[in-house]
């Protein structure tokens, strides 16, 4: 099966908030390697002006590739997830995440290349908390490889 | 604190080395939920043409960015973060170590600053990013308000 070229331009709405927890941050953290102290304890995040614990940078890829599987599974896109690789990746934060947040992202396939049999798919998912207010953007090209690659 | 006004283009922030072994991978799976096979399964992983179990490109972008905050001092601070992951990391599984507690694959970080911006008072911290000296991020630039 090959890519639907009529991917670019749909918008996956947003799906059930993901809430995101004091244990999933530090358990992110650790996962990542990150030391900040600001990760692990509230008095650290406290100190940086923030009411609960500070999500570390990267923290957001859960948020959006949960959003990027709503592309991946849809059966009409015709990606094979086996064939895919994560070719670039970019976070913006609007605001820090920190532990409480109720997050939601709504995704957009911005691009489509044909690349050989497969093709490079750029998504952007733009995460906001459930009241609306804008929290990061993310964009991230993958790469899904044709038969031959 | 970093004082702005005391920072020049082309100066070099630190570096550091970040150790990754095949649980450092089980580990990231389960925090992040990215279950792909290539990650931890050998068979799966050459059989679609890998050398071998890989890194997740996001475990490495995760761990690098640690030398950014170490930095600022805020992990807050990075509000903008990107890369483009141009070769894979593999993480071995030699036979008789332990997969706990052997130390792995070396992924080496260095950062410089890039550019910076006076009017919205940003550094851009770029990241060299590389395993027994071949470049594994491309483009690996991290953006922090001071």
């Amino acid at each position: 099966m090959s890519i639907n070229p009529d991917l670019a331009g749909r918008i996956y709405p947003a799906q059930e908030p993901y809430a995101v927890g004091r244990e999933k941050i530090r358990e992110f953290a650790a996962a990542v390697k990150a030391t900040h102290r600001a990760h692990y304890d509230l008095d650290a995040a406290a100190a940086l002006g923030h009411g609960d614990l500070l999500a570390p940078p990267t923290f957001a890829i859960i948020v959006a590739q949960r959003a990027d599987a709503l592309l991946v599974n849809d059966p009409d896109s015709g990606i094979d997830f086996s064939r895919v690789v994560h070719a670039d990746q970019r976070f913006t934060h609007h605001r820090p995440i920190v532990a409480g947040d109720q997050l939601v992202a709504e995704l957009h396939v911005d691009t489509v290349r044909a690349m050989g049999g497969g093709a490079m798919i750029s998504t952007r998912a733009e995460i906001a908390t459930v009241a609306g207010e804008k929290v990061a953007t993310t964009v991230s090209s993958i790469l899904v490889r044709g038969e031959d690659q | 604190m970093i004082d702005f006004n005391t920072l020049e283009k082309g100066q070099q922030i630190g570096s550091t080395t970040v150790l990754v072994n095949r649980a450092d991978l089980v580990r990231y799976a389960g925090a992040s939920g990215d279950f792909n096979p290539i990650h931890w399964n050998e068979r799966f992983a050459t059989e679609v043409g890998l050398p071998g179990v890989i890194a997740h490109g996001m475990f490495t972008m995760g761990a690098a960015v640690q030398l950014v905050t170490d930095w600022a001092g805020n992990p807050g601070a990075i509000v903008d973060y990107q890369t483009r992951f141009t070769k894979p990391v593999p993480v071995a599984d030699p036979a008789g170590t332990n997969p706990s507690d052997f130390e792995g694959t070396a992924i080496e970080i260095a950062g410089t600053i890039g550019a910076l911006d006076a009017e919205a008072r940003t550094a851009r911290v770029d990241l060299v990013v590389s395993v027994e000296g071949t470049k594994v991020l491309v483009k690996a630039q991290a953006v922090v308000q001071l």
